[in-house]
Formats: C-alpha cells, structure tokens, sequence
C-alpha cells in the first residue's frame, strides 16, 4: 500500500484513543492511511477504527483478545512485508514499547519514540523529539531503513472522529504463541480519594525532597481548600499512595486549577496534567519543563513560597 | 540464575544550557553525570532475583550459579556508573567501550547485543527508559536483535527458575496491572518504584573502587534509528506569565489567582 501505517491499540475490546491520535498525525504523512487491527476477532475493532481520514483498515486476525508481545512482533514484522508502508506509527505507550522497538532493531529500520512533532522534507520524514530531560529539542532525520517506525507521544494530537467509509481488508499472518502471555488484569486498589473530581489540586514531586514534608504540603492544601496531589517519585519512594499520583501510569486530571511545588515536569507527568484549567508551577529550576505548560511559574525556593502561603489568612 | 543488567550512565542538564558548535547536541560543559535511576531499581531487582533463586550473589567462589552482571556502553566516565553498580552487589561489569556516542538506542542495543549473548543469562534486565533520552527502546531493542521474549514496564517479577518462567507486572497506563507468564530467557524493562533500592555500604563501596571492569570493543555500527540534526532550546513557558519580586509577594499573587480561579 506504501503510505502510512497506524497500528491501533486496544484494551479489552475498546479501541484506545491513541489510536485516534494517531490517525490525526498520519493525515500529515505519506498517504493513504492505513489502519491495521491486530486481535482475535478484529472485527468489532476494525467497525470503531473506521475514522476520519483512514484509507483503509487491515484486520490481522491472530494472537488473543490482549496484547502480547510476540503476537505483535511477528504480525508488525508480516505487515512490513505484506503492505510496504513508507511509516509506521505506534504510540508511545506501554504497549507500543513493548513491541516496536524490537521490530525496528530486528530488521534494521529508522526509529524514533516519544515524537511529538513530524514534518516532511522531499518525502523523508523528519521528527521532533526532546533530550535531557526534556529540556532541549531535536529534529532528527531516520537514515536507516524503510520504512521508518516512529512511536507518537500520546495527548499531542487531538482524537479523529469518527468517520467511515474506509476499505476493508484482511492479511492472513503466521505467528508464534507468544513466550508472554496475558493472564489477567489487576484493577487498583480502590481509595477514598478522587483527584480527578476535585476542582483545585496542590500537587508536590520530588522537590520536596523529605517524607516529613508531606505533612506540610497536606496541611497546607487543607487550608487553601485543595485537595493534594503528588508525581510519581513520590509514589516510588512510598510517601504517597497511588490513588493520589498524576500521569500517564497515574490519573489524568483537568482541575480548575494545578498548584505544583517540586514537580520539574516529565513527558508522563505533564501528559497527566495539561489539560488542566490554569496550571501554577513553583520550582527553583527555571529549565523545568513543567514552565512549558504552566500558565503561571515562579523560580522560587518552594518551601520560602509555601511558608508565605502558609501565613496568609 | 545469571542475571545481566544493561545500565546507562546518564547526563543530566543543569539550570543552563549551551550547544556544541554545530548545534547537534549539547555543549559537554552544562552536563553532570549520574547513573540511570531506572537502572537502579533493575540492578536491585536483579540482585533479589539471584539472592532469592539459590546461591548468593555475592559470596566468593568460582563457578557459582548466580551471579549479576552489569553491562554498559560508554567511554570511562562510565565506569562510575558500573562502579555503583558493582557496590550495590552486582559479581562482574563489562564496559563497550565507544566515546561520544549519542542517544541512538539502536546502535547502543547492537553494542550491547554480543556481551550480552555471550553472557547467556536467564534473565536480562534494563530500565524501562533513561531519564536523559526517555527512549524507552534499548531494552526492547536487545530483545529484538537477540530473539529474545521481552515485557516491557515492568513492576513486579516473580522468577521460576525450575519451569524457566516469571511471572511479571506489566504496569497500563491508569496504572492497570497486566499479569503475565513469560519464558526465560527474557528481556524485562523495569519501572520505578519496583522495589527499595539498597545503599551501598562504605565498604562495599571501596571494594568496588578495587574490581577489574572488563572492556570490550564494540563492533562497527550499521546507521542508527536516527541522527540528530538540529538540537535547540524549547521556547520556554509560551504564554506563561512569570511571578517575580519574592517568596511573598509569589505567594500572595498565587492565592490571588486560585481565588480568581475557583470562584
């Protein structure tokens, strides 16, 4: 088909929405868009992958209901040769880490992951990503082979809608049972706290530097009304529960407003937060990538800040 | 049960930047170095791993059936981060020795591929991404040129080794735990937040200053994923309004504004 190939994400029997995503990214690629669906029964899938701006949708009939890797590699590798795609777009996520990168290497091809920017120069893909902790960007060029897989940052492009009218099609493949197997799916522990419905967070990351800060910034959420919430170190570390974290492998949240003290602003942080009504970022890093979002900042000592607020009546 | 842990010595960019004179990377002068905090929870995995499947990781003796092998790919400096390693317990570390490389996970997987084939380990263990590049593909990567099984974000391992299985934690986003059987050999991508990393001891870490690491060439590289060819500073804050004049004066602007917010 040459053009541009998306492979779409599911999680039980539901398309995910970056799928979606990247079907809105690849309208700025080599055309047509395909979409492949690779699941038992991709049927019902390949129905909700009918979007906007798809050419055409290939259901790969193999594997399980849920991912597994190898499923993946072998049907991505039997996609490659059967439909010649000039990209190949994955989302940057845990499933698409989880199988994409070993494709790329394994035949030698361009790549590149948490894109979050393409453009095209005489036909050849060129891709923004960020380095050092997200503090400088690149355009990088994908010399290596064709076609090129780029893993696509999640949140960047907005959902396509649904649409339809899309060609169907089926490729028959061969794969091995995987050597990883899905068993089953653990939910959360369930909590008495929701920060996805409080209306004003006060959110704390590793800059608080020790346990025995928690309390403080708990004590003054408790008198500026919010409701507290923290970034993953301070899930790792066991300060916190997870109930309350924010991010991509925490809760998505769109408070009315987001007071961070601490946080620096990693790409799975920020993917958690930035929809947020007005984002208030405090941190002593004026290269905190947090700022690229924030609506207001302040390159402040986080604990001089909280003092003041502490005082206020 | 060996148990190989590829680790990166990562850069970490200061409050300022500059870049090199052709604008293709940061300039060397504005980095720090530091091992790879994901690295560290995969190299404390490893070591409960091997501890736990019989014979102890760090008791003497040649020809012990368990043993953790650190592996990275870097110029000297690198040794730093090995030395880390080795202090936290790890047996052995090999350094593919290559200066300035840059970011491309796959030249640094196709690096790591012959030590770590060589090693023929039960298990091999990278973190999930490095915090400097968030690449999140070296491990996966060296999974695909070896043919070997692989989980991705991982956080939770539990190792059979007479059926030659783990059952893992693959960590969804919304933090949905995806529970799966893999067979080992496998390449496992670690999270954070696994396990409580150990300190090393003062005198652990001396010896570590003593250990022999082990340098090995590394082969000629095919091109990469990628080549950088323009790095530049993000335009910071578009749109955000910076709060100046003081801890005071920020604090009182910032109630301001959450008032003017929520009411």
């Amino acid at each position: 088909m040459s053009g541009t190939l998306v492979v779409a994400e599911h999680l039980r029997g539901r398309l995910r929405d970056v799928t979606r995503e990247l079907v809105t990214a690849a309208q700025d690629l080599p055309r047509p868009v395909g979409v492949a669906v690779i699941a038992a029964d991709p049927g019902p899938l390949a129905g909700e992958a009918d979007l906007r701006g798809v050419d055409e949708i290939v259901s790969v009939r193999a594997g399980g209901d849920e991912f597994e890797n190898d499923v993946y590699r072998d049907a991505l590798e039997a996609l490659l040769a059967g439909r010649q795609p000039d990209v190949v777009l994955t989302g940057f996520t845990v499933n698409g880490m989880g199988y994409a990168p070993a494709v790329a290497a394994k035949l030698g091809l361009g790549f590149a992951s948490d894109v979050f920017a393409t453009s095209l120069e005489d036909g050849l893909v060129i891709a923004r990503r960020a380095f050092y902790g997200s503090k400088v960007h690149a355009e990088v060029e994908l010399p290596g082979g064709r076609p090129v897989i780029l893993m696509l940052r999640p949140t960047v492009w907005a959902p396509a809608e649904a649409g339809g009218g899309a060609a169907r099609s089926e490729l028959s493949v061969e794969v091995r049972p995987s050597r990883a197997r899905h068993l089953s799916f653990v939910e959360l522990p369930q909590s008495d706290v929701d920060i996805t419905s409080a209306d004003f967070l006060l959110s704390v990351g590793r800059g608080i530097g020790d346990k025995e800060n928690i309390d403080r910034f708990a004590r003054l959420a408790a008198k500026m009304g919010a409701t507290l919430s923290v970034s993953r170190p301070i899930v790792d570390a066991g300060w916190m529960p997870s109930a309350r974290q924010v991010g991509q492998s925490g809760k998505t949240v769109k408070p009315k407003v987001y007071l961070a003290f601490g946080i620096s602003g990693a790409v799975q942080h920020l993917a958690g937060m930035k929809g947020s009504g007005t984002i208030i970022a405090v941190n002593s890093d004026p290269e905190a990538a947090i700022f690229g979002v924030a609506h207001y900042g302040a390159v402040a000592d986080l604990f001089e800040v909280a003092g003041e607020l502490e005082k206020l009546p | 049960m060996k148990a190989v842990v590829c680790v990166k010595q990562v850069t970490v960019l200061g409050d300022e930047v500059g870049f090199t004179d052709d604008e293709r990377d940061v300039d060397p002068d504005y980095l720090e170095k530091a091992l790879n905090e994901w690295d560290v929870f995969a190299v404390e995995e490893a070591l409960r791993i091997t501890e736990a499947s019989g014979g102890d990781a760090s008791a003497a003796g040649a020809g012990k059936e368990s043993e953790v092998v650190v592996v990275t790919v870097g110029d000297e400096e690198a040794d730093e981060a090995l030395r880390r390693c080795l202090a936290m317990g790890a047996d052995r570390a090999v350094r593919v020795a290559a200066d300035g490389i840059d970011d491309d996970p796959l030249t640094v997987a196709r690096w790591l591929a012959p030590v770590v084939a060589r090693e023929d380990p039960g298990l091999v263990l990278c973190g999930v991404q490095s915090s400097d590049a968030v690449q999140a593909a070296t491990g996966v990567m060296l999974a695909g040129l070896l043919g070997l099984a692989c989980v991705a974000v991982v956080t939770e391992v539990s190792y059979n080794q007479a059926a030659r299985r783990a059952t893992v934690h693959r960590e969804l986003e919304g933090g949905l735990i995806d529970v799966v059987e893999v067979q080992t050999p496998a390449v496992l991508t670690i999270q954070t937040g696994i396990n409580e990393p150990r300190y090393a001891t003062l005198r652990a870490i001396k010896q570590a200053k003593l250990k022999e690491i082990e340098v090995a060439e590394p082969d000629s590289p095919a091109p990469g994923a990628y080549r950088v060819r323009r790095m530049f500073a993000p335009e910071k804050g578009a749109g955000a309004e910076m709060l100046s004049g003081g801890a005071a004066t920020v604090a009182a602007r910032i109630a301001e504004i959450v008032q003017a917010r929520l009411s």
